[in-house]
């Protein structure tokens, strides 16, 4: 239990640290800015508590705001994606389908964690791209940043599963 | 009453959910209301630290350019005063101070942190106000404009870069002197768009654009970029005219910020002025 704090904690300041000093310096033709700090909101188990789990992607969300004058919308974003995270699990989970407590890649199918992640990306990317240009005037514009923004953070993400966050 | 008081401990997720999303959209909204200043972060001591630590293991793999760049700027400088002509005469000095209304003091600093793909970009340089920055003072490279700051701590400030759409940047061309405004839409961090210029201005591809020198921030004359494109839409008056920014916001790492000492004198006379 101790040790899965410790492992929780290590994980929060490492993407945070990843998405502040790396992610957002790359910038790709100015649509695409991948976010990779969603990891810890979809890696929590699968049984965390609902409260703890929105205090969390509050905490994420409002750091990585804090590091990139953007007050508020990842926080936002990030609260979101918590609360719904629970429906998604259930939605894309077969009946009988045994889903592990842990919802990283190596303890489900790729086709799951694939699945789980693009919905919770998409989700988010959107919410925080729309927060963030404040106005639907140039819908498609936005839209395509979302959706270029989205392939790579899933990219990232499941690709990251596959380097570091094996355990 | 108890049993709203059941059904809040029923969906206590919920609830908290409505509270935290509640709190977020309020900073949101703030952010975007008034003078966003207040809730900029990056120029305070914890990220201020992070950042710079970070751009001093960034900036070693990029002497080499760095080098390349000051040396150009040097040459630049050499030939604008030594070497190539006559020392200037003490007269010609406080003339040409004269023509320029004021004496502006330059402060270099370094880029900590910076970002060119939001629709609002913002820069943290190292130097705050025990450096003698100030809000509202600009910032240049050698070939361009690059933001004016905002918000200053004690060895941080934070910048509002070119690249952001909250405001305007009065300029104009160089060669006839018509003004016009310089904004800045999202999506490509090398162009701009230099709007209210007149479709009976002659203006060609290639024009140096430079700042007018009416905001008193930027000194007049500092080159922010090129014509690059132009058209006229039907029935308007105005050209629509993509500019390429002399300032490359991607590789930024030491600027200059420019402190105009009258500035708040011209402030309170426009202030009187309706």
């Amino acid at each position: 239990m101790i040790s899965s704090y410790f492992k929780y904690t290590v994980m929060f300041i490492l993407l945070v640290l990843i998405q502040i000093l790396i992610l957002n310096q790359v910038q790709f033709s100015g649509y695409i800015n991948p976010f990779m700090y969603i990891l810890f909101i979809l890696l929590l188990p699968v049984n965390t508590p609902a409260y703890a789990l929105l205090i969390l992607a509050f905490l994420i969300g409002i750091t990585i705001d804090l590091f990139s004058n953007s007050m508020g919308i990842h926080a936002s974003a990030s609260v979101f994606v918590a609360y719904i995270r629970p429906a998604v699990i259930r939605i894309i989970s077969v009946r009988g389908d045994e889903i592990d407590n842990f919802p990283g890649l190596l303890q489900n199918k790729f086709s799951w964690f694939l699945t789980y992640t693009s919905i919770i990306v998409a989700i988010h990317h959107f919410i925080l791209f729309y927060l963030e240009v404040f106005s639907f005037s140039g819908f498609f514009n936005t839209l395509l940043r979302v959706i270029l923004s989205s392939i790579f953070s899933i990219f990232i993400i499941v690709l990251s599963q596959f380097i570091i966050f094996r355990k | 009453m108890r049993s709203l008081l059941r059904y809040f401990i029923k969906n206590y997720a919920f609830v908290l959910f409505l509270l935290l999303e509640a709190i977020s959209i309020a900073l949101v909204f703030k952010y975007n209301a008034y003078h966003k200043a207040m809730y900029l972060n990056t120029a305070n001591r914890v990220s201020g630290t992070v950042y710079e630590s970070f751009i001093t293991v960034k900036n070693y793999f990029r002497l080499a350019r760095i080098n390349k760049l000051l040396a150009e700027e040097n040459t630049r400088l050499r030939s604008l005063t030594g070497y190539s002509r006559e020392p200037l005469e003490v007269n010609e000095i406080i003339e040409n101070i004269d023509a320029e209304g004021g004496i502006y003091r330059y402060t270099s600093a370094m880029v900590i942190n910076n970002s060119v793909n939001r629709p609002f970009n913002y820069i943290t340089i190292n130097k705050g106000a025990k450096h003698g920055i100030k809000p509202d003072q600009a910032i240049i490279t050698h070939n361009g404009i690059v933001g004016v700051t905002l918000k200053v701590s004690d060895s941080y400030s934070l910048a509002m870069s070119v690249l952001n759409g909250r405001w305007s940047i009065s300029a104009k061309i160089k060669k006839n002197n018509y003004f016009g405004s310089l904004v800045w839409e999202s999506g490509d961090y090398r162009t701009a768009s230099l709007k209210e210029i007149p479709i009976h201005v002659d203006i060609a591809k290639g024009d140096t654009v430079v700042t007018s020198g009416f905001s008193a921030i930027f000194p007049e004359g500092l080159t922010i970029g090129t014509i690059g494109d132009f058209h006229q839409a039907d029935g308007d008056n105005y050209y629509n005219i993509t500019l390429a920014l002399g300032a490359d916001f991607k590789s930024l790492s030491y600027v200059e910020v420019i402190d105009n000492p009258d500035r708040d004198e011209v402030w309170e006379l426009e202030k009187i002025s309706p």
